[in-house]
């Protein structure tokens, strides 16, 4: 998005400008309008959402329904609030996420320098198991994860993630490798450089840009994943999507929207500070996922 | 130093084959180019000297050894990429160093190479640099200095000079050349520019559709060529190729180019070829350089057989250090080179020198040269 | 004999990852296509039943709203996430001066999980304390927005989300694409008279092709997928007036135990999406091939 701005701009007078000017602001209220209400109600009482109006700020003020969320709502049957499901969370994003990159980096590697006779296939079929509908593999995941003795567990779904993660890394990889001039390749073949050597010496240190880009774009969607959550954990391991949504829609007992609109924001926070952190990286993921080939 | 021998070397991706059987014999200390349009599979025999890309049969041989199924760093050469191929997380001193800090060499030595490669090539104060802070001239000598560290038997250029411009380009050529002369190691280089070719080869092979069309000196490739595929390609501006027909004239063999059936007539040529009596009543492709075709006051006053015909020009180049006219010879633009001071306009009927000690002939259906 | 080692590693490197995708992906899909042909229910059995599980499948009412609500869920996502997304982009084009703020807030619901787009909306369109609420206490006595629990309307709640969540990104794919246009083409339209709306909308949009394609896959392929939002914001409800596929596969195969016609139903899934993608893929594969 770096793109330099260019003069397309429509030349109109005053008040075509003005026009466009609300419009967008407009739209910036489209966008904004539930954050903002999630974040005012995640502060008052319970009594003032119920009698009052959620558009306006809090009359009294109150961080009851953060701590709720955080330490003692009841989700499930156990009143423990969400921090040991975000603690989950983190068990299982950073394992997935840190060796899905791994591979991915060292798959676009030997799929772009070192080509072998059917690298086209191989790169297809890692390239369409991103786009399946993961329903598809529900049931023999839960399956093979029982076999395995991990249903139910935290490495259980790191592995799921990883593997359902692999083909997306690797095209980000294998695109950004590709335009990697393979001349340097041969230059360190020449002084004698073997194959780790290359990856590890010439190409790892120029790979920070997209590290970054798929690290994020792994960490956004195994965080927010819910599907795979909601299919192979158990108690102890359940994510912090599922756990919201326990949260939310458990229909015993009062709604305390104040707590779930906390709990909301508590489970958008990792992924919307690594948005504000480093958006740049985060859109051009969203692009190198959008636009293939 | 050693010399390097291709024999029969044939090379297939799939069913497509790229080199089709090319015999090279080169001299320890020669200077062979590889030259051909793209796509003639100079790279790809300049890959596979290296060991980048595996051969499909024959053999290559650097000095007595035949180095094929050998890995690219244990064949003694070292290479020059057309992008330079330096690392860019390295700086210049790192990126000469990198191949014997592989071989596990120990510092001190690492440093002093590095320090002798940089006087050489008066580099020294670039060595802590990355090469993203290079121009284009400086990336190409950290590029010679990678290689010449190496010390090789055999040096490869792959199209070094294409990234540069013009000017800094001609200059490169010349430092080139020198270090060869200085160094005396054998150098193989790639380039699709003939002129490169032309003045930096002590033996050059001209390459074409994966078949070696020509192998021979500059003098030979340029003066005498194989075919009309090197006679068109070597060369700037590139020889002129006129259809004729052999006719015999007072006992003797004779070219005749028709006219345009308007303002030129026909024009008759002696030519002494002895193979054009094979032709008599045929046709033949006529090739006569533009310095062959010439103003009469600057034709080569040496030379035995110099004709003089007149000719309608129909656009003047002036060029500089010459002026080139365009004519029209058998229906075809003909390129003639002129002193600089000619005094000839457009649309004038003037009179051109054709040196036909120079001219050659090409059977228009092989293709081929005929002598 | 390294030398030969040296070219195995590569393929070794790469093996354990595409063992583990063919395995967990396209053996998975092996799998699940032959349960479907089952009379599995709460266990996988191994009684062969043909595709009797695909009659029973398209007789159930069930399934005809889930394919009727992804019809109309899908239909108006993408078109109407793919106009707001070019309008969006064309408006942020005319040198805006704050670009550089509006631009991510546009863009911020994509880093959301679904599951709390699903949260923040379902309150906020929830007529007892939400907008409908508000509006009444703004004075518009008689204003009702009670969408969200309505069995003919809930569908459109979820378009609403959902666009909420998607059009931006669709916004930022349609402005990179605007900034790639090469600049000496719309020069060359500005000399030629064109000029404001005129030059997007016979030269600019028309080069947008590509960009629509690419919105049109990823959209579609999020529309199909879709789960946790509905999930999270009508749970399938009202009744099961919001169910899709992706839900149905779920409630059918691990809560009704009818384990057969769930697998039958993400078979059903699978070939709408690989219909899409796999055409797009391979000419995108193509063409990239011959750059």
């Amino acid at each position: 998005m770096s793109a330099p701005s260019q003069d397309n701009a429509v030349k109109g007078s005053i008040i075509t400008r003005a026009i466009i000017y609300v419009v967008l602001i407009l739209f910036v209220i489209y966008y904004l309008l539930p954050l903002y209400v999630m974040l005012v109600n995640s502060v008052k009482p319970l009594e003032e959402i119920r009698s009052g109006n959620m558009m306006e700020f809090p009359k009294v003020w109150t961080l009851e329904p953060w701590r709720a969320a955080w330490s003692y709502a009841q989700i499930g049957v156990e009143p423990s609030g969400l921090r040991p499901y975000f603690i989950n969370s983190i068990l299982m994003v950073v394992p997935a996420v840190l060796l899905s990159t791994i591979l991915g980096a060292l798959n676009g590697y030997v799929l772009t320098k070192w080509q072998f006779k059917g690298h086209g296939i191989v790169f297809g079929l890692l390239l369409l198991s991103c786009f399946i509908p993961f329903q598809i593999v529900l049931i023999p995941m839960a399956r093979v994860l029982g076999f395995l003795g991990i249903s139910g567990t935290i490495p259980g779904l790191v592995l799921v993630h990883l593997i359902y993660g692999i083909g997306f890394t690797t095209l980000f990889f294998r695109n950004y490798y590709a335009a990697f001039p393979t001349e340097l390749v041969r230059a360190a073949q020449i002084d004698g450089a073997g194959f780790f050597q290359i990856f590890w010496r010439i190409l790892l240190p120029s790979s920070a840009p997209i590290a970054v880009v798929t690290i994020i774009w792994q960490f956004t969607n195994v965080w927010n994943d819910f599907l795979f959550g909601a299919s192979f954990s158990d108690f102890d391991s359940v994510p912090m999507t599922v756990a919201l949504n326990n949260l939310v829609s458990s229909s015993t007992g009062v709604k305390e929207y104040n707590v779930h609109f906390a709990g909301a924001i508590l489970a958008a926070l990792p992924t919307l500070i690594v948005y504000i952190v480093s958006g740049r990286y985060f859109v051009r993921g969203l692009m190198a996922g959008a636009v293939k080939g | 130093m050693a010399s390097l021998t291709i024999e029969n070397l044939r090379k297939n991706y799939g069913a497509t084959e790229v080199l089709k059987g090319i015999d090279i014999e080169i001299d320890d200390g020669g200077f062979l180019v590889l030259v051909g349009p793209s796509g003639c599979g100079k790279s790809t025999l300049l890959n596979t000297i290296a060991g980048l890309e595996e051969i499909t049969s024959g053999d290559i041989k650097i000095g007595p050894k035949s180095v094929s199924g050998l890995h690219p760093s244990k064949r003694d050469i070292a290479m020059v990429f057309q992008s330079y191929a330096l690392y860019p997380n390295m700086t210049v001193a790192q990126n000469i160093s990198f191949g014997m800090e592989i071989r596990g060499i120990d510092k001190s030595e690492r440093e002093a190479a590095i320090q002798k490669v940089a006087d050489m090539l008066q580099i020294g104060e670039l060595l802590h640099r990355k090469p993203s802070q290079l121009s284009g001239g400086q990336r190409q000598r950290v590029a010679m200095g990678r290689a010449l560290v190496r010390d090789p038997q055999v040096f490869l250029f792959d199209e070094p000079l294409s990234n540069l411009d013009a000017k800094l380009r001609v200059d490169m050529r010349t430092e080139i050349k020198r270090l060869h002369q200085r160094m005396g190691t054998t150098i193989v280089y790639v380039t699709h520019d003939q002129i490169e070719a032309l003045t930096l080869a002590t033996k050059i092979a001209v390459l074409k559709d994966g078949y070696l069309q020509q192998f021979g000196t500059p003098a030979e490739v340029y003066n005498d060529p194989e075919n009309m595929f090197v006679a068109d390609f070597m060369g700037s501006p590139s020889m002129n190729l006129i259809e004729a027909t052999v006719r015999e004239e007072n006992g003797k063999a004779a070219i005749q180019i028709a006219g345009d059936g308007a303002g030129a007539g026909d024009i008759t040529l002696p030519a002494n070829t002895p193979g054009l009596r094979d032709h008599m009543g045929g046709k033949v492709m006529f090739g006569i350089r533009p310095e062959a075709l010439t103003d009469p006051e600057g034709a080569d006053r040496t030379g035995a057989d110099i004709i003089q015909q007149d000719c309608l020009i129909e656009v003047v180049e002036p060029a500089g250090s010459d002026t080139f006219a365009v004519t029209r010879l058998g229906g075809v633009e003909a390129i003639a080179r002129l002193r600089a001071d000619a005094d000839i306009h457009a649309g004038q009927t003037a009179p051109l020198a054709f040196n036909m000690t120079k001219a050659v002939f090409f059977d228009p259906k092989t293709t081929a040269r005929i002598r | 004999m390294k030398d030969r080692l040296q070219e195995w590693v590569p393929r070794l490197v790469l093996a354990p990852s595409f063992l583990l995708v063919l395995l967990f992906v396209y053996g998975f899909i092996l799998y699940t296509g032959y349960l479907s042909m089952t009379d599995s229910r709460m266990l996988p059995s191994y009684g062969f039943v043909g595709l009797e599980n695909y009659q029973k499948l398209f007789a159930l009412r069930h399934w005809n709203t889930a394919l009727t609500n992804l019809a109309i869920f899908g239909i108006l996502y993408i078109l109407i996430s793919s106009l707001l997304g070019l309008f969006l982009a064309i408006l942020l084009d005319q040198k805006i001066r704050a670009e550089g703020l509006i631009r991510p807030i546009y863009l911020y619901p994509m880093a959301l999980s679904f599951i709390v787009t699903g949260t923040a909306w379902k309150w906020f369109l929830d007529p007892g304390i939400g907008l409908e609420n508000v509006m009444q206490q703004w004075g518009w006595e008689n204003f009702e927005f009670n969408w969200i629990k309505d069995r003919d309307f809930a569908i459109y709640t979820v378009v609403l989300a959902a666009v909420w969540q998607s059009s931006g990104f669709v916004m930022a794919m349609f402005l990179a694409g605007l900034r790639g246009v090469d600049n000496e083409i719309i020069k060359a339209a500005q000399i030629d008279g064109a000029s404001g709306f005129r030059i997007y909308r016979k030269i600019i949009i028309p080069m947008m092709r590509p960009v629509f394609l690419s919105a049109f896959v990823v959209l579609a392929h999020l529309a199909i997928k879709a789960y946790d939002l509905v999930i999270a914001l009508t749970g399938g409800g009202p009744g099961r007036a919001t169910e899709l596929p992706a839900t149905f596969m779920y409630s059918y195969t691990f809560t009704r135990n009818q384990m057969g016609i769930g697998a039958s139903s993400a078979i059903i899934m699978l070939i709408m999406i690989f219909s899409i993608i796999v055409p797009y893929l391979y000419s995108e594969l193509k063409s990239g091939e011959q750059k």
